[in-house]
């Protein structure tokens, strides 16, 4: 097939420069990164917003009087800004750092344990990622309500006229990726939110595998809850973010308890600091904060349309050069979808392929993806997923479709 | 009959004359089509090795005070990597199965060439070997 020039509107060369993993070497080839969905690398100016916070400001934040301490807090609250800012949320401290999305889940559904009744229906969609699974049946049980769970079709489409008809006074919430992990599926969450919102339930969105691709924007949405993870979008491990709605935040409470979220404490009660200090319990990760919010201006600088754009063409290029192979099948949407490509061919098991790419230089995942009822789904052990960022090259899908055939051929 | 040392042995000399794993992964695949292959009735869940990410069924006979192994498994990496083990550990006695080191993976350099979830495998599938090798020495000295 003749290679399709894809246009972007950034200096690919100049962007890949500034991710200094991207020159490993694996097993003596050059690294070709397909992993983003698990985990995006990190470039250069976050990592030296993180040596440059351990090496000038680092402090405790909210309660020192001297210089570091504000320095600190300044710019921790300033990354929240940043995030309340691209996200379109209507207040900033409607925006609570968390270690990352399982645990912004985690804050939820332990806040919902004290709310929700045995009566309660609660909807969660077949596409979730088993961190937005298992929090809620922990929750189920201990509060007796029930987990409905709401159908996709072949394509790793939600069934929204079923969802139309789950939907009844006794739902108190709905649980959905805005795009799926496992699949790429873009969710059509708007929808999702409104069609709750007149039965007067509340929607959490996992936006984790969403917000690499597109910015979300809270008030457009009017989405409940809504998270996301820092390792995703070039930040740092070990930080994300829960955005909850003000009055939502207010009525949940608290996760853990600690040091910062206490506004008094005495041995006979303690009254709880406002929002968002309520759910930050302990010393934050101030530095990962940080490094977050220069993350999402790098991202920005960018231009997330430009991203989506060019990440498109290379979805679309890598998916038409592996359609071309005999006997593979991609699981997903043929459109609307990020860029993501899960796949399997007839015969082979996706750790076989993932071990063979994996000599070669490229890496992919393989395996459930930690959405095992997907692939119960399509009664497979796992898929090999590979997934594009903006600094994956044309090039690079080439040299990854060559070692599948290699690998095809080795192994059938 | 070769001793499970000498078995080793010669796969240690087998997987040195390949220049790169490229290379090794294609034997791996070629010992994974020798793999002597365990009969429908025994591929059961109960058959199953735990701890394996692809599926690996195990199962072990006593013929003539000799352990016999057959398996099999989805994927055809594992395929070849428990067609080495059963090489080396099948039709031998409980006793020498039992007392055997396994230096010889180490030293092919087959576990760092293995992903993690992988070579925990690997290890299970050693124990698995193991244990039907004491369950029959046991069955053996009563």
């Amino acid at each position: 097939m003749e290679p399709v020039p894809i246009h972007m509107k950034f200096d690919i060369e100049k962007i890949r420069a500034d991710f200094p993993i991207l020159n490993r070497k694996i097993n003596g080839a050059p690294l070709v990164y397909l992993d983003n969905a698990a985990t995006s690398q990190t470039p250069q100016q976050v990592i030296d917003t993180i040596v440059e916070y351990y090496s000038e400001y680092n402090a405790n934040i909210h309660r020192g009087v001297h210089s570091l301490s504000q320095e600190a807090t300044e710019r921790y609250e300033g990354a929240r800004k940043i995030i309340q800012n691209h996200i379109n949320a209507l207040s900033d401290h409607e925006i609570i750092f968390t270690s990352g999305t399982t645990h912004g889940i985690n804050i939820v559904a332990n806040g919902f344990s004290s709310i929700l009744k045995a009566e309660d229906e609660i909807i969660i969609s077949a596409l979730e990622h088993h961190s937005n699974i298992v929090p809620w049946q922990m929750m189920c049980e201990q509060t007796g309500s029930r987990l409905r769970v709401l159908p996709m079709n072949d394509s790793g489409v939600l069934n929204l006229d079923e969802y139309r008809d789950m939907l009844n006074p006794k739902t108190r919430l709905v649980l959905v990726d805005h795009v799926s992990n496992a699949l790429g599926t873009i969710n059509p969450i708007k929808e999702i939110i409104e069609l709750a919102h007149q039965t007067g339930a509340a929607v959490l969105v996992d936006g984790a595998q969403a917000c690499p691709h597109l910015v979300p924007d809270m008030q457009d949405l009017d989405v409940d809850f809504y998270v996301l993870s820092g390792h995703k979008v070039c930040g740092p491990t070990g930080i994300g973010v829960l955005y909850g709605k003000e009055k939502w935040l207010n009525s949940l409470p608290p996760y853990q308890g600690g040091g910062e979220m206490i506004s008094e404490v005495t041995f006979e009660k303690t009254t709880y600091a406002d929002l968002p200090h309520k759910f930050e319990a302990g010393t934050p990760n101030v530095c990962g904060a940080i490094a977050l919010g220069r993350a999402i201006d790098y991202m920005n600088d960018i231009g997330f349309d430009n991203i989506f754009q060019y990440e498109e063409q290379l979805l679309s290029y890598a998916s038409s050069k592996l359609n071309s192979i005999e006997g593979m099948r991609i699981y997903g949407p043929p459109s609307n979808k990020a860029a993501v490509i899960s796949f399997n061919i007839d015969g082979i098991h996706p750790y076989d392929i993932g071990t063979i790419l994996d000599k070669l230089g490229i890496a992919v995942r393989t395996g459930h993806h930690c959405a095992q009822p997907i692939m119960d789904y399509y009664n497979i052990p796992g898929t090999v997923r590979a997934s594009f960022a903006f600094y994956n090259t044309q090039e690079e899908v080439d040299r990854f479709v060559n070692a599948v055939i290699r690998a095809k051929s080795m192994l059938s | 009959m070769k001793t499970i040392k000498e078995i080793q042995n010669d796969i240690v000399d087998e997987f040195s004359m390949f220049d790169d794993w490229m290379q090794r992964y294609e034997y791996m695949i070629e010992l994974g089509k020798t793999l002597p292959l365990i009969e429908d009735q025994y591929k059961t869940d109960d058959n199953i090795i735990k701890g394996c990410q692809s599926k690996v069924w195990l199962h072990a006979e006593l013929i003539d005070d000799k352990v016999v192994f057959t398996a099999d498994s989805d994927a055809i990496i594992t395929k070849g990597i428990i067609a080495i083990l059963i090489r080396v550990f099948s039709d031998q006695n409980p006793k020498d199965i039992l007392e055997a080191d396994t230096a010889f993976i180490d030293e092919i350099g087959l576990k760092e060439h293995l992903s993690p979830t992988r070579a925990n495998g690997l290890v299970s599938m050693i124990k698995q070997l193991k244990l039907y090798a004491l369950a029959f020495q046991t069955q053996i000295s009563e």
